[in-house]
């Protein structure tokens, strides 16, 4: 059989969408032992890269987010997810920095995962590999580098982004100058990984799951990852904050209407937020990378002492974390900041104090957006990256 | 009180070698850490709770921890700085005494200064009319002052005392300029310091670092 030689990599952006394929000279590593020959990554950059390479701003996303940090989404039409943090004049200025964000390994929006297709032309399904959030990270380190950066400026990230940040730079101390761990913690606490199974029961209950190969059987989950996301959902609000949005405010009717619609604008909210998450997600993505998370136990690597992790590590360091915060509170962002003081590293910690609970790093925060704008520029300073203008 | 006026400061920075590890515990907005970093390279780090403040440390590129001296100095693990610093807080922690022993903990020497209330003019003041004084160096009545734990310099000394610290150095400070050491003439500058900078060190040796602690880079 003669076959063309595959190219080490090949890079594509049908219909919007930005991806880089590895040849299967360059396998994904897991941790699980096996590798993925052909690992595809979607991603976005904003920005133009300085040429000595010197102003490049990984931003990775949250469990449910997409590469599109900054501007909408090609495909789902949904706006950009940050654009208060990354864009001209923000605190991650796009006019000075080149901003990488790539959809995370065994997401859905042009990455490698269960829901894209293995080499017999079916879904992956759960035949994918079970992967780590120590994967997600080589995965984009693979990206990086087929950019040709050798250092980033910078990794940032919110909640399970934050955990990407965190091992990024305790795998590649030398190869992240600054990092922002934001609403994250080092390990899963039994609370999230609780919280996180309700979630995959919620799916697996499913009779459309069909045992994880609902796309080859030309059905999907959607009731039962709606209410994964719903419960997922209430851990991203503080009670201030449902109480002060919803209250026990009825939906569009005068009285209770003895009976199981959604009498409360909570319920409607929640149910909207299940509906709406189901035409843009996949469920065994949802499973695999809730699983990743849960696995996440970073001191765990590295002899069950997280100071160990950040060793010897050059990198500036500032970690943020939100009062009202129950998902990823304030505590384990502390346990991280204690871990790098004893590693030795530069490290900063910013609390802000909020009712906005876990979403609050992506809304209306003025404290986080100026803490946050005064890292990076100090950072870019010694960086020796030349000064922007905030608007 | 401006920067500039803080006659503390001055002390402070001439008491601290170069190249020291430095954590200033409420270090405001970071300007004695930006002093003792610029005049004496110190390897710095503060904690601060105020927002402001902790904002204003970050954009300056120091690394600050936001937290609360009665609360969260846990965060620096057992000698990990050859000097801490409390300068003009410790009067207004919950609990002197505990904070006092973690910054012992946690560094080598520790370095306090507070307002004097021995001074004479203070002990005047409550003779004469007696009420609590507001002055200057406390300008806030005191239903809403912060400085819950006010004391004198002969107080001070007695509660380091009792908790194993020795006095290695003291400064007095009146009209803002620092007088020299004082530590056999307590009692005068009890009186007369309006201020005082106090340089302390654990008598016994310090306890080890825990097992599972990197140690600092120097």
């Amino acid at each position: 059989m003669t076959r063309a030689p595959s190219p080490l990599r090949s890079w594509s952006s049908a219909g919007g969408l930005r991806t880089i394929t590895f040849g299967p000279d360059q396998p994904l590593q897991f941790s699980n032992g096996e590798k993925l020959s052909g690992l595809t990554i979607g991603y976005e950059t904003y920005g133009e890269l300085a040429a000595d390479k010197s102003n490049a701003v990984l931003v990775c996303h949250a469990l449910t987010g997409d590469q599109y940090v900054a501007s909408s989404n090609p495909v789902t039409g949904r706006p950009a997810w940050w654009p208060r943090i990354v864009g001209p004049g923000k605190p991650i200025d796009t006019n000075r920095f080149f901003v990488i964000c790539a959809n995370v390994l065994g997401g859905c929006m042009g990455t490698s995962g269960p829901a894209s297709f293995h080499e017999d032309g079916r879904p992956w399904g759960l035949r994918f590999p079970v992967f780590t959030v120590p994967d997600m990270v080589r995965a984009q380190a693979m990206l990086v580098e087929a950019l040709g950066i050798e250092e980033l400026f910078c990794v940032i990230g919110g909640s399970i982004g934050g955990m990407q940040a965190l091992q990024w730079a305790a795998a590649y101390p030398r190869r992240v100058f600054a990092c922002c761990p934001i609403a994250t913690a080092a390990r899963h606490s039994a609370q999230n990984i609780a919280f996180y199974e309700v979630g995959r029961q919620a799916i697996m209950a499913d009779p459309d799951w069909r045992g994880g190969d609902y796309l080859a059987e030309g059905v999907r989950p959607s009731k039962g990852l709606a209410v994964a996301r719903m419960a997922a959902h209430i851990t991203y609000l503080s009670e201030s904050a449902l109480h002060r949005k919803f209250d026990r405010a009825l939906q569009a009717r005068d009285k209770i209407s003895f009976g199981f619609d959604a009498d409360f604008q909570v319920e409607s909210y929640l149910r909207h937020q299940g509906q709406s998450f189901v035409d843009r997600f996949d469920a065994n993505s949802y499973l695999y990378i809730t699983r990743a998370v849960d696995y996440f136990d970073l001191a765990g690597d590295f002899g069950g002492a997280l100071p160990h992790a950040f060793a010897d590590s050059q990198t500036k360091f500032c970690a943020f974390s939100f009062s009202s915060d129950w998902h990823y509170p304030p505590e384990g962002a502390k346990h991280i900041v204690r871990a790098l003081i004893a590693a030795g590293a530069e490290a900063s910690y910013v609390e802000i104090d909020t009712d906005k609970g876990h979403d609050a790093f992506l809304l209306e925060e003025p404290a986080f957006e100026h803490a946050l704008a005064g890292f990076i520029d100090s950072a870019a300073s010694a960086r020796g990256l030349p000064a922007g203008v905030r608007r | 009180m401006t920067p500039a006026q803080r006659a503390d400061y001055e002390v402070i920075v001439s008491q601290v070698r170069a190249h020291a590890r430095v954590l200033d515990v409420g270090c405001g907005d970071g300007v004695l850490l930006q002093r003792l970093i610029r005049e004496k390279r110190v390897k710095g780090r503060g904690m601060e709770l105020s927002q402001a403040g902790v904002n204003a440390c970050v954009g300056k590129g120091l690394s600050v921890v936001q937290g609360d001296a009665d609360r969260d100095l846990q965060f620096f693990p057992d000698q990990s700085f050859d000097y801490v610093i409390l300068s003009k807080t410790i009067q207004a922690v919950h609990r002197p005494g505990a904070v006092l022993t973690e910054l012992a903990r946690i560094g080598d020497r520790v370095i306090v200064s507070l307002p004097n209330f021995g001074h004479w003019r203070t002990r005047l003041a409550l003779l004469l009319t007696g009420k609590m004084p507001v002055n200057p160096s406390l300008p806030a009545p005191w239903h809403e002052t912060e400085n819950i734990h006010l004391c004198t310099v002969r107080d001070f000394a007695a509660l380091s005392e009792s908790l194993g610290l020795t006095v290695e150095r003291a400064f007095p400070i009146s009209g803002g300029h620092a007088g020299g050491p004082f530590a056999r003439i307590l009692w005068r500058a009890n009186w007369f310091a309006e201020d005082v900078v106090f340089v302390l060190r654990a008598r016994e040796t310090a306890a080890r670092p825990s097992a599972d602690v990197v140690p600092l880079r120097a």
